[in-house]
């Protein structure tokens, strides 16, 4: 998608609404549907993944520390991480308290 | 000059179906729609047919199996009746607004309660909204003609829209008439084909069928009606290019001894055939009669209908269903075409046949006798169901 949806017209559409461009959901950003988001306790985590396998979302990934981080721009704040953490290292936190 | 046979009309559909070179047909039997599928999975049993039939466990499942054919860019095809359609009836929208170009072949029959196999429109106008191109006609030959049509041009890339042939269960299915076929060859020079503007394809990976918010919703369905209502010049050309091929040349609206009448008669589907004869018999006695039939349903021909029907003084208008709580669908229509015009004739309304009840030339008498009479007297509701035992 080159522009967001409200900007589109009609006669910009194609027939039948086909998205002819494949995987352009990933740039559809689910991340602001949140009030909540998960922040890790570095201390507490011991790397066991389990964050990144119930993630329904799939906005969990590895970074370079070995620690797995949520993509804030995919996460939509559902919990479910901090729920199955083994060690209770994610906290989910109002967004905006974070400024 | 193609071969002129008798045959049932449902076999005459079924072998056009097969002349048409259809690659998927999905079904599910219901009365009066039998005969044409059940003569289609001969076809494909016996091998004089290559395509695939399948047997499904609903209507619902029949006509999403199409969907899903027509969106790898088969040429599909499926016919039900009634309480088939109604339960088709989620799938049917979803098909117009993915703009697939399948064919269903209604044979129109009531819808229940109470029961019954017989037939009328109020299936056809249970669907009335789903987007669909949709033809009613009036004899076998004009069904074995429209799936020729219908294929060319619900494909053609300027309009990609699903079409209904709408034909009355029994009083045309079940009837054998002479019907003209055409030779294999001209159909294939007039039909060619299927390209797709876009199909699932595992190399070139597209989606069909995805989510809408609010704020594209009205667009998509915008672009859809822009489409739906051009696709009329298109329709009329498709007519011209069969008309040239065949001699048989189709109109959005048809007229019968309607250029000078005071009265017209205004039916769709095979009333129209009966009601011609009625028209003859009042124009041997002098009466000021003719008939318009309603041919295009949708997109709905306003300004041919216009053309039709300005110059008569009363329109009877004849509906074979009911929209309940108002009026006979077909009249509604009518009502709203003519609003706009200053000077128009006055409109009388009656829901007539309904369940196959027979309606023949001096039941159609009666009715302009009758409308007539209720115009004179000024009678502003205009609407009554005929030939109901008091």
């Amino acid at each position: 998608m080159t522009k967001p949806e409200s900007e589109w017209t009609w006669k910009e559409l194609s027939v039948g609404n086909v998205i002819l461009e494949p995987g352009n959901a990933s740039q559809y950003r689910t991340g602001d549907w949140k009030t909540l988001k998960p922040v890790l306790n570095r201390e507490l985590c011991v790397h066991c993944g389990v964050c990144y396998i119930f993630c329904p979302d799939m906005a969990y990934h590895l970074d370079e520390e070995g620690y797995f981080v949520a993509d804030l721009f995919y996460c939509k704040g559902c919990g479910i991480c901090a729920k199955e953490c083994p060690t209770g290292a994610i906290t989910m936190v109002l967004e905006e308290e974070e400024k | 000059m193609g071969k002129r046979v008798g045959m049932e009309v449902s076999i005459a559909a079924a072998e056009a179906v097969k002349q048409a070179n259809v690659d998927v047909i999905s079904a599910y039997p219901i009365t009066p729609q039998t005969h044409i599928v059940e003569h289609l999975s001969e076809l494909v049993a016996n091998g004089e047919l290559d395509a695939e039939f399948f047997c499904v466990e609903s209507e619902h499942s029949a006509l999403s199996v199409c969907v899903g054919a027509a969106a790898t860019g088969a040429r599909t095809f499926t016919c039900t009746s009634s309480q088939g359609l109604v339960l088709m009836s989620e799938i049917t929208y979803i098909t117009s607004g993915l703009r697939l170009p399948v064919l269903m072949i209604l044979a129109n029959r009531t819808i229940s309660a109470p029961l019954s196999i017989w037939n009328d429109h109020s299936d056809a106008m249970s669907i009335r909204d789903c987007g669909w191109i949709q033809f009613f006609v009036e004899n076998g030959q004009e069904v074995y003609d429209h799936v020729f049509v219908s294929y060319r041009l619900a494909e053609d890339r300027e309009v990609l829209f699903p079409v209904i042939i709408n034909m009355d269960g029994f009083i045309l299915s079940h009837v054998i008439e002479p019907v003209e076929l055409i030779g294999q060859e001209k159909i294939d020079q007039f039909l060619p084909p299927y390209q797709p503007l876009h199909q699932l394809h595992p190399d070139h990976p597209i989606t069909m069928g995805a989510f809408a918010l609010p704020s594209i919703f009205a667009e998509a369905k915008k672009a859809q009606e822009v489409a739906l209502r051009s696709s009329l010049p298109k329709i009329i050309e498709t007519w011209k290019a069969f008309g040239e091929m065949t001699g048989r040349y189709y109109n959005p609206i048809e007229t019968y001894q309607a250029e000078d009448a005071d009265t017209l008669l205004v039916t769709m589907g095979s009333f129209g055939e009966t009601a011609s004869v009625a028209v003859d018999k009042m124009r041997e006695g002098g009466r000021s009669a003719g008939l318009v039939k309603i041919r295009l349903w949708r997109p709905f021909p306003f300004e041919a209908f216009k053309n039709a029907t300005l110059g008569a003084k009363r329109l009877v208008v004849i509906d074979r269903a009911i929209s309940a709580g108002a009026c006979g669908p077909v009249a509604s229509e009518v009502k709203a075409a003519l609003y706009g015009e200053t000077k128009k004739p006055s409109i009388y309304n009656f829901v007539a046949g309904i369940s196959g009840r027979d309606v023949t030339p001096s039941d159609f008498i009666k009715m302009v006798d009758k409308a007539e009479i209720e115009i004179e007297k000024g009678n502003q509701e205009g609407f009554e169901t005929y030939g109901v035992r008091e």
